[in-house]
């Protein structure tokens, strides 16, 4: 495959649904309340650009935040977990129950919790909570993930409990770390948008505000608008992290 | 003696792995241990290390804490770490300040042959250059007891050629004593003063051949006639454990 005909092919496939979609709207006389053609979404996406943009500052905002929260809670209950055996058996049934409930039905909770006057709190609990997991394990499973040779090599040399954390277990963590953070980032932005639509009631501004809003009063092609952001906002994300993904690992092993 | 077993026996839960066994190793020794796989070499092997304590008999070990080294059969390096930082990690731990760990460092990987590597990552090296930086880490110690376990099985026969005579140059600086673990007959009549031939579960000693000659080996040593003498005595010797 040549480079060309690789980054053609989607763009080629994507003109292709888009035409078929506008004709198919033209051709059946769809109603614009039910279907917006691409050509409404397109004008909507220029009409509500600084509308959109400004919401979707104010999810990145969100998700970014919780991202931060979630890091710096899930590295640290890691390394306390990592330090205790016990502590680890202990913490783990709650990890579990708390991961697999959705986090749809935490929201009205945590709503309560947040105050109703402080409804982004609320997001960045709920987007905290999503975001916590894939860094906390990665982390618990990296801390684990030592080569037992180099385990041996460390016994044979008397290491103290500090330089086997410090000199082994850490660095051996970093490439789960990094994994775990890629993973996160694009849950921190599901989790806010899921949270906006259930704690957001008006009083956040974010996308997922947008599309409510829309949705209310028929507007398809201002739904879409906010979708296509939304879209563009998660692979743009996905793509940031990934490629720090890549520098980190080529910092850690040299190549 | 440097290190002995003394009627040890290792039992796992799946049955007894080694023993009873006995083996002295001499101060600057070179020894050998060949036999079948699941013979309880390495378990030996780490019994000399202090790795693993014997479910009966005693372990003697004059060589101390820093005084002994193990190469793997991996390169076991922390893939994080530089060539240099990885041949100073043992005296690191061990407390020594980090710019004459770096220093010795760079002294053990020059005589291993990687002068001009000591900034490569692991992940840049082949396997015989990363074999060598983990024989360098082994040396920085200036170990009285180097212990090998099956050091060169992954590498190819030029490289593990390279490396056997490159250990017993090794050894002509420092005399370590030497135990090595290997499933290769012509290397362990080639690079030991001693070869002892083991019987599987559990492990024993069905004999021992001495090996004389100079060490490290003249050029042409491999087609001598002693040492074709040799080699088949310990092939002789295994051939009796699988009948």
């Amino acid at each position: 495959m040549n480079r060309l005909a690789t980054i053609l092919a989607p763009v080629a496939l994507i003109a292709l649904l888009l035409g078929a979609w506008e004709a198919g709207c033209r051709l059946f006389q769809v109603p614009i309340y039910f279907l917006a053609p691409p050509s409404a979404v397109f004008a909507a996406l220029i009409a509500d650009a600084p509308a959109l943009l400004k919401a979707t500052g104010y999810t990145l905002a969100e998700a970014l935040e919780a991202l931060v929260i979630a890091s710096l809670l899930a590295q640290g209950l890691a390394l306390t977990v990592a330090l205790s055996p016990l502590l680890e058996r202990a913490v783990k049934p709650l990890a579990v129950v708390l991961q697999v409930t959705p986090v749809i039905a935490i929201a009205p909770l945590v709503n309560i919790w947040a105050g109703t006057d402080h409804p982004g709190r609320a997001v960045i609990a709920l987007a905290t909570i999503v975001a916590f997991f894939p860094i906390y394990s990665g982390a618990v499973t990296g801390l684990r993930a030592v080569d037992p040779d180099l385990m041996r090599l460390f016994d044979l040399y008397g290491a103290t409990r500090m330089q086997r954390l410090t000199r082994l277990r850490l660095p051996s963590a970093i490439p789960f770390v990094l994994e775990g953070h890629k993973v996160a980032a694009g849950l921190a932005i599901v989790g806010a948008v899921v949270a906006e639509f259930v704690a957001g009631s008006g009083k956040v501004q974010g996308l997922a505000w947008r599309i409510l809003e829309a949705g209310n009063r028929l507007q398809t092609a201002k739904m879409f608008a906010a979708l296509v952001v939304l879209g563009v906002l998660g692979a743009v994300l996905h793509a940031l992290l990934e490629a720090g993904e890549r520098a980190g690992l080529r910092w850690w092993r040299g190549r | 003696m440097i290190a002995s077993l003394s009627d040890v026996g290792v039992d796992y839960p799946r049955g007894p792995a080694l023993g009873p066994f006995s083996l002295g190793i001499g101060a600057g020794e070179i020894v050998a241990l060949v036999g079948p796989s699941g013979c309880g070499k390495s378990t030996a092997l780490r019994l000399l290390a202090g790795l693993e304590q014997p479910t009966r008999g005693t372990v003697a070990r004059a060589a101390g804490r820093g005084e002994t080294a193990v190469v793997f059969q991996a390169p076991t390096l922390a893939p994080w770490l530089t060539a240099r930082a990885n041949a100073a990690l043992p005296l690191e731990l061990a407390g020594t300040a980090r710019p004459e760990a770096l220093a010795r460092a760079d002294k053990a990987l020059a005589r291993v042959g990687l002068a001009g590597a000591e900034a490569a990552r692991p992940a840049q090296l082949s396997g015989g250059m990363a074999m060598r930086v983990s024989l360098a880490r082994a040396l920085t110690t200036q170990p009285r007891l180097l212990l090998l376990d099956e050091p060169f099985a992954a590498l190819d026969e030029i490289t593990r050629r390279a490396l056997a005579d490159d250990v017993l140059k090794l050894w002509a600086d420092i005399r370590p004593a030497i135990v090595f673990v290997t499933h290769n007959v012509e290397e362990a009549v080639y690079m030991a003063s001693r070869v002892v031939v083991m019987t599987a579960g559990p492990g024993r000693i069905a004999g021992e051949v001495a090996i004389d000659g100079p060490l490290p080996r003249p050029a042409g040593f491999r087609t001598t006639e002693p040492f074709r003498a040799k080699a088949e005595a310990v092939s002789g010797l295994l051939s009796g454990i699988m009948s």
